[in-house]
């Protein structure tokens, strides 16, 4: 009996085995083969963690040797200069970092109440179903239209718009473009950026703090205005970081409407440029020192963008740990 | 006096409740105004003619952004070529090595990057290859490419990490070696993610202008050669027709022609996203 199962057995074995059996030096070689692949591939995985070191510095650098004429010959006092004259070569970023920091932070100033009810509308109101998903994928598809179509649709019917506002207001020039034009389009944009990340911390509130509140009694927006905010305070604020940070670095549909002139706005409706829009204009006829000055405020652009990119990525991590 | 307090508190939630609900539907406006209103001007200019035919100095019949087609989708095309197998590697790369520092800083600049302007990356590309070559579309792949990096790498770490470690270990225990394991197991399994990783930064990019500015350039000509010359693409003809004079009663004017041209990359641009959403979906991945 033992011995006809060790038979079935045996048989089994010779079936279950390759029709080609290695010899052992070959099989040796293939062992060989898969240690060199597997180290190539480890080489490989390493390499594409130090390409990308060497491609953020490498952009860093660029940035600093591009502009290292200008930071001669101007210094640090390039960051305030009030002056961006090409007849003369005289050159200061002022202008276009006033213009930046306005309507940033004008946009940023409109869209606030926006993406925070949004945040508390789809974290809190309505967390599931598919009518927040439907509002959910929409809002997302507002940062997936391509900013030069916000800039064209800004062009058309935002323009005669503002214009109309700027005539009731009696306000001197009646042009339609400016600063609160390209911060209005720019806050539409920046929208989704907060309200994505304030929807996903507001989620993240633990129901025994909100069922404790609501079993005292309060009211949902008491356990809205008291539970649900404080708790997320620092997610909401890194949100609204994130998307500050989308606003300076806007390049194309702000070019389109904020009226393009060198001067230091004086009102909200005054027209101006900003630093990315300064770059997209004038980077492709400069030469010398007026392209290495532009290279120049790329550089203050990509520092300003990384510190807030990077207070707001720590600021989320330390909520989520 | 006490029920007036409660009724007063309940109608204060109530009211709060419908302002934040107003609110937050009325951002819903904005896109809905565009997207009519893109479609309704531009779609009268949509026809075979219009997207097979080239740029014509206005007044002649018949002009189209078929150059501008083409480039956008070589560009991209290229973009991804470069893109796609850098991201996906270092995803694996810093999905696999958590707690090594060459990996701590490897995803700081991740991040670093993902913030980087676009126009910066665009003249930075310029100052790299322009004095050399000049204008042309390889430059402003590369631009994109590098703008596709941080989005590729994010979804594909993200996808790794939450892929159980036992698939790994079974792996192991047949004896397969790491680059089999991560090349026909892991990736594998984690491809939905990938892929809707890759796609939505296909979709991100393909609307990019800013970039493309100072690299692949401006072109009324067809050119299929991504080596040599510049190349127009959609986003930069919508911005280069808007900055032309135009007349508006024509309906071939420049200003006519790029709205004709923001409906077809509009399209584009939802339609992938869209399907993005719905892999995302139906494979339940997390991005």
């Amino acid at each position: 009996m033992a011995e006809t199962v060790q038979m079935e057995d045996q048989v089994k074995y010779q079936t279950v085995a390759p029709a080609k059996s290695l010899s052992y030096a070959s099989r040796v070689k293939r062992s060989y083969r898969q240690i060199k692949v597997e180290s190539a591939f480890k080489v490989a995985l390493v390499s594409m963690g130090i390409f990308m070191v060497v491609l953020v510095f490498g952009i860093f650098l660029t940035l600093v040797i591009g502009s290292s004429q200008s930071i001669k010959t101007f210094g640090i006092s390039f960051l305030w200069g009030k002056k961006w004259d090409a007849v003369n070569d005289v050159y200061g970023a002022w202008p276009f970092l006033a213009g930046t920091l306005l309507t940033s932070f004008l946009a940023l100033f409109i869209s606030i109440p926006f993406s925070i009810a949004v945040a508390i509308f789809l974290g809190e109101y309505f967390p599931k179903g598919w009518f927040s998903e439907l509002l959910k994928n929409t809002i997302e598809l507002i940062a997936a239209v391509p900013s030069v179509i916000y800039g064209l649709w800004g062009f058309l019917v935002l323009v005669p718009f503002v214009r109309t506002i700027e005539i009731k207001l009696g306000i001197q020039q009646q042009q339609g473009w400016g600063i609160f034009t390209a911060s209005l389009i720019l806050a539409v944009m920046i929208i989704p950026y907060a309200a994505s990340l304030g929807r996903s911390v507001i989620q993240m509130v633990p129901s025994a703090l909100k069922e404790a509140a609501y079993s005292l009694g309060a009211t949902r927006w008491e356990v809205i205005k008291n539970v649900v905010i404080p708790y997320t305070k620092s997610g909401l604020f890194a949100g609204i970081l994130l998307s500050l940070g989308r606003a300076l670095g806007e390049t194309m549909a702000v070019t389109m409407l904020i009226g393009n002139s060198n001067d230091i706005p004086k009102s909200i409706f005054a027209t101006g440029n900003t630093m990315a829009s300064a770059i997209a204009l004038f980077f492709g006829e400069a030469n010398d020192i007026r392209r290495s000055s532009l290279i120049e405020l790329g550089l203050v652009l990509f520092v300003i963008t990384m510190i807030i990119n990077m207070l707001g990525k720590r600021v989320i991590k330390r909520f989520t740990n | 006096m006490e029920s007036s307090n409660i009724k007063y508190r309940i109608a204060k939630s109530r009211g709060a409740q419908i302002i934040t609900t107003v609110l937050a539907f009325s951002i819903v406006l904005p896109l809905i105004f565009i997207l009519l209103f893109i479609i309704k001007s531009g779609i009268q200019h949509v026809n075979w003619h219009f997207l097979v035919n080239v740029y014509k100095p206005e007044g002649e019949p018949n002009p189209g952004i078929g150059h501008a087609l083409l480039g956008t989708i070589l560009i991209v095309v290229t973009a991804s070529i470069i893109a796609i197998p850098i991201g996906i590697l270092c995803g694996v790369y810093l999905s696999e090595n958590k707690t090594s520092k060459l990996a701590y800083w490897s995803s700081l600049c991740v991040d670093v990057l993902q913030g980087v302007p676009s126009i910066v990356i665009g003249i930075v590309i310029f100052a790299w290859l322009h004095q050399r070559f000049g204008y042309f579309a390889l430059a402003g792949s590369f631009a994109l490419g590098i703008m596709m990096l941080p989005i590729i790498i994010r979804s594909t770490e993200e996808t790794l990490k939450l892929l159980p470690d036992t698939l790994k270990e079974a792996g192991f225990a047949l004896g397969m070696p790491f680059h089999r394991v991560i090349l026909k197991v892991i990736l594998p399994c984690g491809i939905s993610g990938i892929l809707s990783g890759v796609m939505l930064s296909v979709a991100r990019v393909s609307g990019e202008t800013a970039p493309l500015l100072f690299t692949a350039g401006v072109s009324h000509y067809l050119s299929s050669n991504v080596f040599k010359g510049p190349m127009q693409s959609l986003p930069l003809l919508i911005y280069d027709y808007y900055s032309l004079p135009s007349r508006e009663t024509d309906p071939n004017s420049f200003i006519n022609q790029a709205w004709g041209a923001s409906v077809i990359l509009l399209v584009f641009v939802l339609l992938l996203n869209i399907s993005t959403k719905l892999i995302t979906r139906k494979w339940k991945v997390q991005l």
